[in-house]
Parts: structure tokens; C-alpha cells; sequence
């Protein structure tokens, strides 16, 4: 019984280490509504100014927890006011994985993005796998994308709520990019 | 006993605690049948499998719906902490649930109370909880994949998305990513580190690694992370050194892998069939 509690004194918990996000709007006005919306969907966010290297939008933006922020948009997104950007609310170095890691596995190809795989049949153009990831709406996206054509699987976007969501977008427009002829 | 705490892809599922156990294809909670799909499922499947040819009982299951949104996991979590109370387990995974770093530190606060440590396993969700609420040392496992442990390694990372691409997921980079994760307190004591070799690592130092068989087709294949996680949760519980479990786990997963004969499209539930033989081969 308090075996954690050394180690809770040399690094106490505080109140709050949530990541969190910050929803850029054109002006006041959609924030106040955007505010409405989130709360009443019971999100923990409050209106605060804007970091200071963000160069644009109004003066007053909305802290989103980070992980989350996919959900946030879509809704903002169906209740027509979508922000202008979302970035992480800290000193402006943090920046989405850009790396895609490719494999070719003979008929099937797969593609890589942060956390997230996906894999597609290249003849049939198939989803046949999606892997990685940790957040819970990952199962959910595998659920619903494989065993669906790359020609008519919604995108994660629509239906995922996190970030790993969000990575499971890029992989999914990068095995498009590489499968379907433009 | 094992418990473990994980989600569904379907938001209507209730919250549901008890006995897991098995029902032809199916994963069985209180009498509610379970699709074995990867995620927690293949995990807890995985899991009972191992016990049953240890001969030991099934794990306990906290299992709730959640889709993404998190409401799910946080009503997991608000049950959970006062639920163990009335629990002895000997080892707890946390699995697909939602980061939260809050819940993160209540879970742990809750479980300080408890008379007895449980070994404390995350991966998936709550993993990134661990590492982003400055948890990570008091854990016993993390189960990463490559990219995960590219995460661990970054301090500044609030999620994998962020990751800095400095910190590239390469093979000969791990030795780097390990020392590194360790070094800002971002990793659990012990690591099994699932990729195209698999690391065990204690505190820093690599432990054994093991890279056959190699089957390329298990990367693309959604959940092979996860019954590695399950088989290494149900051999540390049985009494396994948790060294040895590590080593076992690795090597029954690729074992099982063989077996099935995969290909880039194949289930996790077909390789889940091999777990017993695989094990009765190492």
C-alpha cells in the first residue's frame, strides 16, 4: 500500500497534463458559437487568447484536448463552423508526421503514417488490413474500411474522432495517391 | 488473478465486468457475445488461450463500448477505480482506451491503495496516457510497436501523430530509442518492443532479441500487437519471470504466425487458432 507514492513525490501528477489543442477562428463571434456547440456536447475546452506565434485568425481561440481534435472538427465541421487551423498549444515546434513508410508485398501494398498502417489488395484495389494505432476509434475504423474498395471506403476523417484517426487519413490518402491513377 | 480493461468498436455496448471466456468464434461476457476482431479483443482471446493450456483461470474483463469519443473509456475509468477495491488481481493491462492523462493518474492513485501491487501492463491508448501524464516508470511493461517506441522516445511528443521525424522508426535505430526513452523517464521498467525483431528490454539494457521465424506478412496484419500483449499478460500472471514471458510471448507470436500461413490480408482470428499449438512448440 503506497508503493506508488515515492514516486509520486518526485514528480507529482498536476491538476491537469492533458495535451491540448487551439481552435483558430475568423472571428469572435464563431467562437462563441463553436463554444456552445462543444460544451453542450460535454468537451472539457475554455476560450483563451491565442498562442503568440500564431499569426492569424481573431483574438480569442478555443483549447481543445489534443488527442481529440479530430472529433471536434467534424462536429464544428456538420454545424458549420469549422476553424480556421488547429496546431498544438504549445510554442509552435510541434508539427504532424510527414514520413510515409511504403512496403510492397508483391500483390498487396502497404503505407505507413506515424502509428497507422494501411493495406490494400493492389488488383482489387481492397482494404485488406489497417494496423497500429492505440486510440479506441482505431478497432472502429478497421471495422468499417476492411473488406471495402479504396473507390467507395468512407474516409477516417468522417468517422474517426483522434488523432490516431487523423494518421489513419494520411496513410489512406497516400496508398489513394499510389494506387488510383489521378 | 488477470484482469484487463479495453474497448469495443461499438458504442451501444454496455459497460460489462466479469469472467471472460470463449464460445466458438466468439469472445464471451456475461453472456454477451463478442466478434474476436483485433483491438481488445484479440488480446483477451489471446489471453485465454495461453491460461487454458497453463490450466488457469480465465482473465477478469472490464469491457465498455467506445468508438472513439471516449465517453466509454471514462465511464471505464470512473467504474474501474472504485471497482478494484473490492479486486485482488496480480496483473492489470490497460489496453484500447483513451488517453487521458487525468484518468491516467486517478487509475494509479486508486490502485496505490490497493493492499497488494499488481504488475501493471499498458499498451495501445493507455500507454500514451502512461507517457503523457509522466507515469511511465511506475508501470512494469509497455508492449510498443516500433513507432510507439519512436513516440516513448520523443519527450516533447504529446501523441504519436507528433512524433519528430528526427526520431526516425527504423530497425537500426532501437538501440538510440531505447536509451532515449529511458533517459526522460518515458518507459516502463521492462519493454517488449514488437517488430521486425522484438526486443526485450529491462531498464535500459537489451535483454534478447528475437527475429525468428520471420514472417513478413504479419506486419500489415491488424492485432498481431495485440495477442503479443495477450500472450505476455497470461504467462507473467501464470508466474512466468517476466523476462522469460517476454522471450516466450515474442516467439509463441511468431510461431502462430507461421503456422496460419498469413498473407497481407489475413485475421487475427485465424492466427489466433495457433496460440495452443504454437505454445506447445516452443
Amino acid at each position: 500500500m503506497g508503493f506508488l507514492k515515492g514516486l509520486f513525490k518526485k514528480k507529482a501528477p498536476r491538476p491537469s497534463q492533458q495535451p491540448r489543442g487551439i481552435l483558430i477562428f475568423e472571428n469572435t463571434s464563431e467562437v462563441i458559437r463553436a463554444e456552445g456547440i462543444l460544451k453542450s456536447r460535454g468537451y472539457d475546452i475554455k476560450v483563451v487568447g491565442p498562442p503568440a506565434h500564431v499569426r492569424k485568425g481573431c483574438d480569442l481561440a478555443i483549447e481543445i484536448p489534443l488527442v481529440e481534435a479530430m472529433g471536434i472538427l467534424h462536429i464544428l465541421k456538420e454545424n458549420g463552423y469549422p476553424p480556421l487551423d488547429w496546431m498544438p498549444a504549445d510554442d509552435g515546434l510541434l508539427k504532424p508526421v510527414d514520413l510515409f513508410h511504403i512496403k510492397d508485398f508483391g500483390r498487396y501494398l502497404m503505407v505507413r503514417a506515424a502509428n497507422m498502417k494501411i493495406t490494400v489488395h493492389k488488383s482489387s484495389l481492397t482494404i485488406v488490413n489497417v494496423s497500429g494505432g492505440g486510440c479506441p476509434d482505431v478497432p472502429y475504423l478497421a471495422t468499417v474500411l476492411v473488406g471495402k474498395k479504396l473507390t467507395e471506403a468512407p474516409r477516417p476523417v468522417e468517422l474517426g474522432h483522434t488523432l490516431c484517426g487523423y494518421a489513419l487519413q494520411l496513410a489512406y490518402d497516400k496508398i489513394k495517391e499510389l494506387c488510383l491513377p489521378s | 488473478m488477470l484482469a484487463i480493461l479495453g474497448t469495443v468498436p461499438d458504442e451501444k455496448f454496455p459497460l460489462l465486468c466479469g469472467k471472460a471466456s470463449l464460445r466458438e468464434n466468439f469472445l464471451l461476457l456475461n453472456e454477451r457475445e463478442v466478434p474476436i476482431q483485433r483491438g481488445t479483443p484479440a488480446l483477451v482471446v489471446s489471453a485465454i488461450k495461453i491460461l487454458e493450456v497453463l490450466n488457469r483461470q480465465p482473465p477478469f474483463l472490464y469491457l465498455v463500448g467506445d468508438t472513439g469519443k471516449g465517453e466509454g473509456s471514462r465511464q471505464l475509468y470512473r467504474f474501474f477505480t472504485e471497482d478494484v477495491k473490492k479486486r485482488e488481481f496480480s496483473t492489470i493491462v490497460f489496453h484500447y482506451l483513451m488517453p487521458d492523462a487525468d484518468w491516467c493518474n486517478r487509475i494509479l492513485l486508486a490502485i496505490d491503495e490497493l493492499k497488494k501491487r499488481p504488475f501493471l501492463i499498458a499498451d495501445a491508448g493507455f500507454m500514451y496516457a502512461a507517457k503523457m501524464s509522466g507515469n511511465a516508470p511506475l508501470f512494469d511493461l509497455f508492449t510498443p510497436d516500433l513507432g510507439e517506441l519512436a513516440f516513448l522516445a520523443d519527450e516533447q511528443a504529446p501523441h504519436p501523430f507528433y512524433t519528430r521525424g528526427f526520431l526516425l522508426q527504423e530497425e537500426n535505430k532501437v538501440e538510440e530509442l531505447i536509451k532515449r526513452a529511458y533517459e526522460h523517464s518515458n518507459a516502463s521498467r521492462y519493454l517488449l518492443i514488437k517488430g521486425r525483431s522484438d526486443y526485450v528490454v529491462k531498464e535500459g539494457r537489451i535483454l534478447s532479441v528475437i527475429s525468428e521465424p520471420l514472417i513478413e506478412a504479419l506486419e500489415p496484419i491488424g492485432g498481431t500487437g495485440d495477442t503479443i500483449t495477450g500472450i505476455v499478460s497470461a504467462l507473467i500472471d501464470a508466474g512466468f519471470d517476466v523476462e522469460k514471458a517476454c522471450y516466450m510471448a515474442a516467439k509463441i507470436n511468431r510461431l502462430a504466425g507461421n503456422l496460419s500461413n498469413p498473407d497481407p490480408s489475413t485475421q487475427i482470428s485465424h492466427i489466433i487458432k495457433f496460440l495452443p499449438l504454437a505454445f506447445e512448440q516452443i
